[in-house]
């Protein structure tokens, strides 16, 4: 495995005010026990709203920040101890801060960082070729970086995180605030990264695309604590959330009939809402008089996070 | 492969070519506010024939050593203040994350070039106050000329870093380390037998500031130290700065942890 933690534990202590002069100091615990074993190759979404823990989880795992307690061991070393000689194996593209050279051509930024991890010049070439050609870099290889978009400027990030061949790619809010097509463009990269199988991603996003096009695996964390480990499908079964189909009637719903298999969620009009709870989709269908139309609705990850935040807070 | 400290250290100094006008306004800013600080001094002799027992000779070469000094870490070191704009904005989370030392990078990134036009005016002030100063010149005292500003810059190099290392647990210190950078160089372009009592007592032998230009400029002018220090005192400024540079070192490291255990 790539990365371990065991039992890790992070308490801040927070000065609040109590009176005119005097100050409490409150422990603050960000996160409280986790148990993380991540395998090599794998991506790993990492959610959870915010103020669960997340952030503070990828400091304490790239170096920045150490643990209160608990293990942590990532590529086989600690990150704070071993901080420079993990800084070479990992990458980390954080959606709300920079590691480019803002003045300057994008161009310039890569050639810093090569000198920065001492990468040897056909490696570089090499991995730089081909982020260029999936990322679509060619057009504003020579444009300052403080005139990027931020779509462009965000697959100058990826590439900067991946020039020195790391084997864990940290990324945080990668998608945040890129339109659509810059949106897909980075889940694109980031699913062929996956493919080839050689890079660890760990990534965190409030954007449910991002977990439904790309992690096989998901770790919900709240309030510093893993609530779901596990795929999203098992996400899914666990909150029993339920496949839909909507169906446009000939005539209006008689609203006597019951259906095995399926219970009725909403009538509009002609359109009916059904929700599966044991029956396929076939059997149903073959329950219901004449219609028009009809379409199956997936259960929306929006509905699951919603519902699990929900129960966990009761 | 080049040294990547050297590397980024040009990049800095590309990306402020970018904003060519500014930049050169900055130097010559720069400059002039050194002028008129060699200016006050001249302003103080029109008033008094001496300061602290030393006529204005002496006086403006421990102002030089002084002054060469500060610029040369101010041009080096100076820009570490800024710690805690650092932090806010996730630049120290940035330099954390690569294998290299934090420190030396928020150096060289945040370099400010514009400050090299006071270094060479703080040289060839330098120059002029050996050639005007009655130093007693032989082969120690020549190394010592070459090595007293050095040493200063160094030993105000540490007092930045020390103080700057002090926002890891205080944020708001600015003021504070302020008025021990800006108020150690003005005491230490002046002789230390300016000043009386406790506050004598601390800043020149307390907090070392005596060691900066004072003590080697007696050394250079082949004067004994007038409150009753020993001579062989005078040369020993290089021993003082280099436990100046462990205490920064110690405090930044500290520092650092401090970082790493609370995130602020």
């Amino acid at each position: 495995m790539i990365i371990k933690t065991a039992g890790l534990r992070k308490d801040f202590e927070v000065r609040k005010k109590a009176g005119r002069l005097r100050r409490v100091t409150e422990t603050v615990t960000a996160v409280d026990g986790v148990d993380l074993t991540i395998e090599r190759g794998e991506l790993l979404g990492y959610i959870g709203p915010n103020g669960a823990g997340k952030s503070t989880t990828l400091k304490m795992l790239t170096g920045i920040m150490v643990p209160s307690a608990g293990e942590v061991t990532v590529c086989g070393l600690r990150p704070v101890p071993d901080r420079v000689a993990l800084a070479r194996r990992i990458g980390s593209v954080f959606g709300q801060r920079s590691q480019l050279w803002w003045d300057l051509p994008l161009r310039d930024s890569f050639a810093l960082l090569r000198h920065v991890y001492r990468v040897p010049e056909a490696e570089h070439t090499t991995r730089l070729k081909a982020c260029r050609k999936l990322l679509e870099l060619d057009e504003f290889m020579d444009t300052p970086v403080r005139q990027l978009s931020l779509g462009q400027r965000m697959r100058g990030e990826m590439t900067a995180a991946l020039l020195h061949g790391p084997q864990v790619l940290f990324l945080d809010e990668p998608t945040i605030g890129l339109d659509v097509v810059s949106k897909q463009a980075v889940r694109e990269f980031l699913a062929s990264l996956r493919d080839k199988g050689d890079t660890t991603i760990v990534l965190t996003t409030h954007d449910l695309a991002d977990i439904e096009k790309l992690c096989e695996r998901l770790i919900v964390i709240d309030h510093g604590r893993v609530v779901h480990d596990g795929s999203l499908a098992a996400l899914h079964d666990r909150y029993q959330m339920k496949k839909q189909i909507v169906v446009e009637l000939e005539e209006p719903w008689a609203g006597d009939q019951r259906l095995d298999g399926a219970a009725l969620v909403g009538v509009e009009g002609l359109l009916i809402r059904l929700e599966l709870d044991g029956a396929s989709v076939g059997q149903v269908v073959a329950q219901l008089p004449a219609f028009r139309d009809l379409a199956v609705v997936e259960p929306g990850i929006e509905d699951v996070i919603t519902r699990l935040y929900g129960s966990d807070r009761g | 492969m080049a040294n990547p400290y050297v590397k980024l250290l040009g990049a800095q100094i590309r990306s402020q070519l970018q904003y060519r006008a500014s930049f050169f306004l900055d130097l010559s800013m720069a400059t002039l506010l050194s002028a008129v600080d060699i200016g006050a001094l001249f302003l103080l002799f029109r008033v008094t024939p001496a300061l602290g027992g030393f006529g204005w000779r002496e006086v403006i070469l421990m102002t030089a050593i002084s002054g060469a000094g500060f610029c040369m870490a101010d041009l080096a070191v100076g820009e570490i203040e800024r710690l805690k704009h650092y932090i806010r904005t996730g630049l120290l989370d940035t330099v954390l994350l690569r294998p290299m030392s934090a420190l030396g990078q928020l150096l060289v990134l945040d370099f400010a070039t514009r400050r090299a036009g006071r270094v060479v005016q703080g040289t060839l002030f330098y120059l002029v106050a050996l050639t005007v100063a009655p130093v007693k010149w032989d082969a120690a005292r020549v190394v010592y000329a070459i090595v007293a500003p050095i040493n200063a810059a160094v030993f105000f190099s540490a007092v930045f870093v020390t103080l700057a290392a002090i926002a890891f647990w205080w944020i708001e210190s600015g003021d504070i380390a302020n008025a021990f950078t800006y108020g150690g160089r003005d005491f230490t372009a002046y002789p230390s037998t300016m000043f009386h009592g406790w506050f004598r007592g601390l800043f020149a032998f307390g907090l070392g500031f005596a060691f900066v230009a004072y003590l080697p400029a007696l050394a250079l002018l082949g004067l004994s130290e007038p409150i009753g220090l020993p001579d062989w005192a005078r040369w020993c400024s290089p021993l003082v700065t280099l436990v100046v540079v462990l205490i920064a070192r110690a405090t930044w490291l500290a520092g650092l942890r401090r970082y790493g255990s609370t995130g602020s």
